[in-house]
């Protein structure tokens, strides 16, 4: 079911305005702290905005300025989180048959529905167990079948593998990609690769403010945030547009290739990849490229190559590379790009 | 016996440590030594120290019961709200723990009493509760209720809200959420409460003197009886303060036990 989202929640310092169609899976990516969680209890009925208003398909969830809150309970928002928070004193299919006991079903007929789901997150076997008996993975895919016997006409994901051990979460992921499919869902996330896989939109959120969204191939191939940028291992320069060139905050010019009309003195963004970067200790000469002056933060090992995090930006680089030039944190470089491998976009 | 230090508690500390362990556990001994072994069974089976026990039974559970069904809802509204003056009340719940219990049963007297605040309206309905039976559950429930709603609002503040939270977004009416997540969640915790209040009720002297009297078989309960029998015959006091004691031995092993199965 679709849903429409303008909420503020003034001391956690959120403000976000959000759409989501009919079946469409939403990834909320963003740092710790930026409010993704907020969005969700604000949706859910856990958190009262102060202000704004939610419409799932027809049915106004909330609006504040009109007086209207729909408690959690009737809003039918299943909220699955990081911690499996199984009741603790219900066997499996028992914690899988709340949500249609809830509704008025009767026992039976939950227990039916209820090992419907379990099987459909391959926990059949698990039904008499209980939570204290589980592996987190184990109890996480039950918590899973458990949000969606509640048949919600949205599903709330948060971080639903952080906690989980990293051996178990290819199998979550499979599960989720399955359960998801054709449904609405919001899953905030940290993990691209969940984005990927389970989302057809990424919205990225920092401090608190929604800073890019838009079909997840895209942000990953041509990011507008810094984070969008960081998840999908790039370089992100961010100011105003001269030319083809990128003239950021610092007054720096950074020249690249636009492939797209680019008006005058717009926000714009250079992005290049950390592989396209040279790295030198002496400024080089001549050449029409771009020279950054920078001081190295760390150097990160990744096979043959080593990451080198300036900075701002990060290039890639071969052991020998990093010997020969003594390459070390805290040492003044000149990070180097062609422009011809830096691409110029609209922010 | 070997002692397994585990941070550095000065070895001194373990002398005062002994003397309190002596203080508290040398008059229980002392109360055994005094038993008449050869009469204790007649003793404890007498008329008037079976209509007093039975009464204790009957009064403490019908307190325990009360406090039940008065002092989950205290706790639930303690806990899980918040609104002015919520401190200032938890307080003034809690004032029947170090009120000393004949002040409360002068207060329940002038509340309950045929002069007093309530007095004529429970007049009106034909009821005479100063000096009944009622009087006793009555004086015993002010002063365990208490103990159940401390007992239960910190089991509630350490089980916490998250399990409510999701049984809520699972479409759980409140209601629902109380009866099928939140009591199964804390009922160790309203274990302990219950036992500790039946506890406290069986015990209970002063306000039950004061506000109910000493009346064989209606107000005397167990230890009016024991106070009573001190005069004419110590052999039945004592005797009936061991079975308070063996009854207190067991509350202890009982709210022991329900506390390391709580979560």
């Amino acid at each position: 079911m679709s849903l429409h989202l303008e909420a503020t929640v003034a001391d956690r310092d959120v403000d976000v305005s959000l759409d989501i169609a009919d079946g469409e899976v939403v990834a909320i990516l963003g740092p710790n702290g930026a409010g993704k969680s907020t969005v969700l209890a604000a949706i859910a009925g856990v958190l009262r905005p102060d202000a704004g208003r939610g419409v799932l398909g027809d049915d106004v969830l909330f609006d504040i300025g009109a007086g209207t809150w729909q408690p959690a309970y009737a809003r039918g928002t299943a909220l699955l989180a990081q911690d499996p928070l199984l009741f603790p004193h219900l066997d499996a299919v028992d914690n899988v048959a709340f949500g249609p006991r809830s509704a008025g079903r009767t026992r039976a007929q939950s227990r039916a529905t209820a090992m419907t789901w379990l099987a459909e997150v391959d926990a059949a076997e698990l039904a008499r167990r209980k939570p204290s008996d589980l592996s987190g993975g184990q109890a996480q895919r039950i918590a899973v079948a458990r949000a969606l016997a509640a048949e919600p006409r949205l599903l709330l994901l948060d971080e639903p593998m952080a906690a989980l051990d990293i051996t178990v979460v290819p199998a979550m992921r499979q599960v989720l990609k399955r359960v998801l499919a054709g449904r609405s869902a919001i899953i905030v996330t940290h993990d691209v690769l969940d984005a990927l896989l389970l989302a057809d939109r990424v919205v990225v959120m920092e401090g608190g403010r929604i800073v890019e969204e838009g079909p997840t191939k895209e942000v990953l191939e041509r990011p507008r945030s810094t984070f969008g940028a960081g998840i999908a291992g790039l370089n992100l320069m961010r100011g105003r547009s001269v030319g083809t060139a990128v003239c950021t905050a610092s007054g720096s010019l950074v020249s690249g290739l636009s492939d797209e009309s680019l008006p005058e003195d717009t926000d714009a963004v250079a992005v290049f990849s950390p592989s396209a970067v040279g790295v030198y200790v002496e400024p080089p000469a001549g050449s029409p490229r771009n020279v950054f002056a920078s001081t190295i933060r760390e150097l990160e090992p990744r096979g043959a190559q080593v990451r080198v995090r300036t900075d701002e930006l990060s290039a890639d680089v071969t052991l020998p590379v990093v010997a020969e030039l003594d390459l070390v944190p805290g040492k003044q470089v000149f990070l180097v790009v062609k422009a011809s491998e830096v691409t110029i976009y609209p922010a | 016996m070997s002692l397994t230090q585990q941070s550095g508690v000065p070895r001194w500390v373990l002398v005062p440590a002994a003397l309190g362990a002596a203080f508290v556990v040398l008059p229980l001994v002392a109360l055994v030594t005094r038993v008449e072994w050869g009469s204790f069974f007649s003793l404890i089976t007498s008329d008037s120290s079976q209509a007093a026990l039975w009464l204790s039974l009957r009064t403490s559970a019908a307190s325990t019961l009360l406090c039940v069904v008065l002092g989950v809802p205290m706790a639930l509204v303690l806990a899980r709200t918040t609104f002015r003056g919520q401190s200032l009340l938890r307080s003034l719940v809690l004032l029947p723990l170090v009120l000393p219990p004949v002040v409360g049963g002068i207060a329940l007297l002038y509340t309950f009493g045929r002069k007093g605040l309530l007095g004529e309206t429970i007049d009106v309905l034909g009821l005479q509760i100063a000096f009944s039976t009622t009087a006793v559950v009555i004086a015993q429930t002010f002063v365990a209720l208490p103990f159940m709603v401390v007992s239960l609002e910190g089991t509630l503040r350490t089980v916490g809200e998250r399990y409510e939270v999701v049984a809520a977004t699972l479409g759980a009416r409140p209601t629902t959420v109380l009866r099928r997540v939140t009591l199964p969640l804390v009922l160790p915790g309203l274990a302990a409460g219950a036992v500790l209040s039946f506890a406290r009720a069986l015990g209970e002297f002063g306000a039950t003197i004061t506000f109910a009297g000493s009346l064989e078989g209606v107000t005397r309960t167990l230890p009016l009886e024991i106070y009573l029998q001190r005069e004419t015959d110590p052999d039945a006091a004592v005797a009936l303060s061991l079975v308070l004691v063996v009854v207190a031995v067991l509350v202890i092993g009982l709210v022991r036990g329900t506390r390391s199965t709580a979560l």
